[in-house]
């Protein structure tokens, strides 16, 4: 499969020929991919990674980081494989063990993400739960969860963001908690609007969550996004469609649970993850 | 697990099989028959700035204290650019060796909810710092040491890369040109090529001074070689 990287067509200069106009100061930026031709790559991509599964090779539990449908990969993913290491053949890795959180590194606040100003957020209140285990089945306790989102309206309170929709002074859309011995996480927040970005023209994000989460191991490390049920946005989408395993792409998204709704409060979603990568107590234990 | 209803592009065809619910798995004490199939990663996109990286991030032990090295560089991509908004993370055996950690490295202010950081007694071993608008990082730290029940290991920091445009972070190591007969030894570097193994090692450029450049893809023209990237299983 060949995916042509966009390059803008290169300008004839002509030495001794007047300049068309005042030079300008900045380039003008190259004119955007459409959607059809994110999309097209998109399909061909998934069909590729299709076509491996039939094959019966490994299905990838990550994204490709050479996936070009996401612009921005193309400069900065690595071109070389990389190097592996067993924690069976070197168990003493450090990063078999990693970094410890604790009572000290929270606020009860931190979690309520609908509490941190005077006044109340705008949108729809919801509340996200889940566990956070590792791929024996254990869960990971007492471990660090960083959220941040775009308020309601698909605005980040981050002065890069451009989106001219506004910002909520009642909204930051930042919060933390450490998991309990269940592994559970639970934050109230506020669902976030989906948001145009530049990647091709018009281009949207669904609407995601973003999540940032510790193991018991640096192995572990994990940064990724959560998604709604049903978002219409779905295929449109090269980052949620860099997994290109459609069952794996499915752990991206919550499920609405009418369990964990609270009457006149919240909406509820439950959103399990499960941390890659081996540990120091899996060397123990003889995983 | 709810779908999308609609699917104009033809790529986000429905699944055969529900999915597995991790929810569903077996009782924590025991062990599921087959892995768990991971939650895979997503970029951490453009906007970590005022969530993920927090005061005093960057001194793992305190800067100017004696003891303590300064370790900087820069973070570059395939086409030389240095890359204003990568997060790296840093986690290191503590100076006896342990590998447990400390918790309060983002220590709060129970007052009024602010990060006041470490209070300099336990070393946590965690440090995170962003990328400055010239792809610069700064990180004060001690000396990396050898996990206690490996005293003669090759000492090194372990580091965690993350920026947008990357859908799935990289692992890579900090190795010390001091440490150059435990390098020999090393199960990672003693199996690289010499150029490769270089782009694990930090350069001494002053007192207790380190760089160390991480160069996301190599350019074009060879003059920067790709870092070492790691993957654990
Ligand atoms: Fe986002």
């Amino acid at each position: 499969m060949t995916l042509t990287p966009f390059t803008p067509a290169p300008r004839a200069f002509v030495p001794g020929a007047p300049l068309p106009g005042p030079r300008p100061l900045v380039a003008p930026a190259p004119p955007l991919p459409t959607q059809a031709d994110i999309s097209r790559e998109i399909a061909a991509r998934s069909a590729a990674a299709e076509r491996d599964r039939a094959a019966g090779a490994p299905v990838p539990a990550h994204p490709a980081r050479d996936y070009t449908p996401y612009r921005s990969s193309t400069p900065r993913h690595p071109q070389r494989p990389p190097v592996e290491i067993d924690h069976l053949a070197d168990p003493e890795a450090v990063e078999l063990t990693g970094p410890a959180f604790g009572v000290t590194d929270v606020t009860d606040l931190d979690a309520d993400l609908t509490r941190q100003h005077p006044g109340e957020p705008l949108g729809e209140r919801i509340t996200v739960t889940g566990r956070v285990l590792d791929r024996t089945g254990r869960p990971v306790r007492g471990q660090l969860v960083e959220i941040w989102q775009a308020n309601a309206s698909g605005r980040y309170a981050h002065q890069r963001d451009q989106h001219p929709a506004p910002l909520d002074p009642n909204f930051t859309g930042v919060g933390r908690c450490l998991t309990d011995d269940q592994g559970r996480y639970t934050f109230t927040t506020i669902r976030p609007g989906a948001y145009p970005w530049r990647n091709h023209d018009n281009a949207w994000r669904p609407a995601h969550i973003h999540f940032s989460l510790f193991g018991t191991a640096f192995t572990q490390r994990l940064i990724t996004q959560m998604y709604f049920p049903g978002d219409p946005l779905f295929p449109y989408d090269p980052i949620l469609q860099s997994v290109t395993d459609p069952a794996a792409r499915a752990r991206l998204v919550a499920a609405y649970d009418h369990e964990l709704s609270r009457p006149e409060r919240t909406l509820g979603y439950r959103w399990d993850i499960v941390l890659d990568g081996p540990s120091a107590t899996w060397t123990e234990e003889g995983h | 697990m709810p779908r999308a209803t609609t699917d104009p592009a033809g790529t986000d065809r429905p699944t055969a099989a529900p999915e597995p619910d991790p929810a569903a798995a077996p009782d924590p004490a025991g062990t599921p028959a087959a892995p768990l199939p991971p939650t895979p990663s997503q970029t951490i996109g453009p906007f970590y700035g005022y969530a993920l990286p927090f005061r005093g991030g960057e001194q793992i032990a305190p800067a100017g204290r004696p003891g303590t090295i300064v370790l900087h560089g820069r973070v570059r991509d395939g086409d030389g650019a240095p890359v204003p908004d990568a997060l790296l993370e840093f986690w290191q055996a503590g100076p006896d060796g342990s590998l447990t950690g400390a918790p309060g490295s983002l220590r709060r202010d129970p007052v009024t909810g602010a990060v006041i950081g470490r209070h300099g007694l336990d070393f946590t071993g965690f440090g995170r710092v962003p990328t400055d608008a010239d792809g610069r990082y700064v990180l004060h730290t001690l000396p990396a040491t050898a996990p206690a029940g490996h005293p003669g290991a090759a000492p090194y920091l372990a580091v965690c890369v993350f920026a947008r445009g990357l859908l799935h972070h990289l692992f890579t190591r900090v190795y010390f040109p001091e440490h150059a007969e435990a390098h020999a030894a090393d199960p990672l570097l003693s199996r690289l090529p010499d150029d490769r193994a270089r782009t694990l090692l930090a350069h001494p450029d002053g007192p207790d001074r380190y760089r160390f450049d991480v160069q996301l893809q190599q350019t074009a023209d060879g003059t920067h070689e790709e870092t070492v990237f790691l993957a654990f299983r």
